[in-house]
């Protein structure tokens, strides 16, 4: 058994993910509190360059033609051999879609606790976990010997997981990953043809506060007086009453807006993952104490439904 | 074919949520359950899947309030097997779920699982990838749409911005479901009502759960922070005038 730390890190089409650093710094201030090194798991084909900037100690890196993009089946595999082989005090994935689908059956498969949503380690090596919507914290000791770990985003900066200096890298043999029972086929693009909320510099934003499908008129009112786009969380899409383009969030897209203007959205950590950045966020809310408030700059709790229309005709008023 | 869908209650986050005097725990005095909604889309997808083709839906969670009304609902939108688990549930966690599930799927023998994609107050893992591995099946997340050909399923799997992997799956297969191809049909109550005359619901004791594996919480609280939004007082129209000097202030006016 060690004290070290590893990261399984995530990269799709040769790109690292922003989670992987998050996750690097997380261990950073966990391996401080069991005094092990930072190990970065890097499993791919042809990918050691994703290395070069990975914020470790070291980095061990397994090759394999099956591992060159993510499936559930080859990684679980792959990385169930070698944190057997190593016994890391603790292996972080991201609370993802890479990550969520292997951590909870290497738990059973290793028999090795696992902790969801963590969002940070105290500095003596507790867990901090979000749940339930960011409502509510739960915090406890690491289980040990040895712990799996999935990390939300937002309790460290992605820069303190880069680093200027490329890690050691050591190249570990894959086993044999055969009788595969999950394949990848072919990736499809987002849809470019709609207009890119990424780029505008307001976004009314609609949450499942908006009730349903006509009431979406009353925020396109609004946008057309401001000047700017329709935005949703994921419910508003999941229904079918916004189309999936606008959705903000950890499935959709990151925007970065000089105004978020949050219409009946509570502020779960997956929508934040999109637009938690925003310069200001501006939350309607008829809930005191939804988690958005803690993140809007400033808030009102009245009921959109009466602010809306008064407030489309004020800003006609004021151009 | 045949589907099974293991479904969950989570606490209606609307509601305010308090910790209990234990300082570890919801406080479940007043806590109000609603469906897990990702556990919806599931239902719905298992439908879709039975209209496309052909086969048997099974809904199955453990007694809570609200359990009997959504198995009752499920069957009215077409679901076949209705399958309540009985007993102590309070100290399960999802290992100990999985553990529970994993038996009685091994005896219903269905060709997919559907489960949804994650429940909010999740602490030791999820009961999809769990109840996977305890089966030998693979496992797959995410997912928004799947086309079922012979003994393979091709799923969309979701990443963030919009990216969309087509997963090529073996089944029998446990998917994780993020949204159904459709949004979850309404059925209406009177329809329900019919259906609460002949549809049955089976209930299974269970006893002896393991929660090995699980996590333990020390403390939960209220997160803390640093600093709130600033409230704008008054009624529409004042708050309005405000949010227009807002616009202003910022430049996007
Ligand atoms: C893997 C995964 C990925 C996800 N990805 C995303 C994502 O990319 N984007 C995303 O948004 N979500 C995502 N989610 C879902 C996320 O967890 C939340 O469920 C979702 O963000 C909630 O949306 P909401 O705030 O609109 O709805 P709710 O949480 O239901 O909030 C509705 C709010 O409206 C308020 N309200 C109601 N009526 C009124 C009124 N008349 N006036 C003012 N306020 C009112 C309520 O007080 C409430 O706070 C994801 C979830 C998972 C598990
Ligand atoms: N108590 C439960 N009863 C039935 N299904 C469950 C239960 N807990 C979890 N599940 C299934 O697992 C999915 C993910 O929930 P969780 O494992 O809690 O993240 C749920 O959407 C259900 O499909």
């Amino acid at each position: 058994m060690s004290q070290d730390i590893f990261v399984v890190i995530e990269h799709l089409r040769g790109q690292v993910s922003d989670t992987s650093y998050v996750m690097l710094a997380g261990a950073r201030q966990l391996s401080q509190s069991t005094s092990g090194n930072v190990t970065a798991v890097l499993l791919g084909h042809n990918a050691q360059g994703l290395a070069s900037n990975l914020a470790a100690d070291k980095v061990l890196y397994m090759d394999h033609a099956a591992l060159a993009e993510f499936t559930s089946d080859a990684y679980q595999i792959a990385l169930a051999g070698l944190i057997q082989e190593h016994s890391p005090r603790a292996v972080i994935f991201g609370h993802s879609s890479i990550g969520m689908d292997i951590a909870s059956g290497l738990s059973a498969k290793l028999g090795t606790p696992v902790v969801s949503s963590c969002r940070a380690f105290t500095t003596d090596g507790k867990y901090v976990s979000q749940i339930c919507g960011g409502k509510i914290m739960a915090e406890g000791e690491l289980p040990g010997p040895a712990a799996l770990v999935t990390m939300v985003p937002g309790g460290y900066k992605s820069e303190l997981g880069q680093s200027a200096q490329a890690p050691a890298l050591t190249t570990v043999s894959a086993p044999t990953l055969e009788g595969l029972r999950v394949t990848l086929k072919q990736y499809i693009e987002p849809d470019t043809s709609d207009v890119d909320i990424a780029k505008e510099s307001m976004l009314v934003s609609v949450g499942r506060g908006i009730q349903n499908k006509d009431n979406i008129e009353l925020a396109n009112e609004l946008a057309a007086a401001l000047g700017c786009a329709v935005s949703a969380s994921r419910p508003v899409v999941d229904q079918g009453w916004m189309p999936t383009t606008r959705l903000v969030g950890k499935s959709g897209k990151r925007v970065k807006p000089k105004i978020y203007l949050a219409l009946g959205i509570s502020g779960a950590p997956e929508h934040v993952e999109g637009m938690g950045e925003s310069e200001a966020i501006i939350a309607i809310n008829t809930d005191p104490n939804a988690p958005i408030f803690n993140i809007a700059k400033y808030g009102t709790t009245v009921d959109m439904f009466d602010l809306i229309p008064v407030l489309t005709e004020k800003v006609k008023q004021a151009k | 074919m045949k589907i099974a869908v293991p479904v969950k209650f989570v606490p209606d986050l609307v509601e305010e949520l308090t910790i209990d005097p234990g300082g570890a725990a919801l406080d479940t005095t007043w806590l109000r359950l609603i469906i897990n909604e990702f556990d919806d889309h599931a239902v719905e997808q298992a439908i879709l899947l039975k209209e496309r083709g052909s086969g048997q839906v099974a809904v199955t969670t453990i007694e809570s309030e609200g359990a009997d009304d959504f198995l009752f609902a499920a069957a009215a939108k077409g679901a076949d097997q209705l399958i309540k688990l009985t007993g102590d549930f309070s100290s399960a966690n999802n290992h100990a779920l999985a553990r529970v599930y994993a038996d009685l799927l091994k005896e219903l023998q269905p060709d997919l699982i559907l489960t949804g994609v994650q429940a909010h107050n999740d602490l030791d893992g999820s009961v999809g990838p769990l109840l996977a591995e305890l089966l030998g099946l693979p496992y797959v997340g995410y997912v928004a749409g799947l086309t079922v050909t012979g003994d393979k399923v091709v799923a969309r799997k979701e990443y963030s911005g919009g990216l969309v992997a087509e997963v090529e799956v073996k089944l029998p297969a446990v998917l994780g479901i993020q949204a159904s191809e459709q949004p979850p049909r309404y059925v209406a109550y009177s329809k329900i009502r019919q259906v609460m005359g002949t549809a049955k619901i089976e209930e299974r004791p269970v006893s002896g759960l393991d929660p090995s594996g699980g996590t333990a919480v020390s403390r939960m609280f209220q997160p803390e922070v640093a600093e709130r939004a600033t409230m704008l007082e008054g009624g529409a129209d004042e708050v309005a005038d405000k949010l227009v000097g807002i616009f202003k202030e910022l430049g996007t006016l």
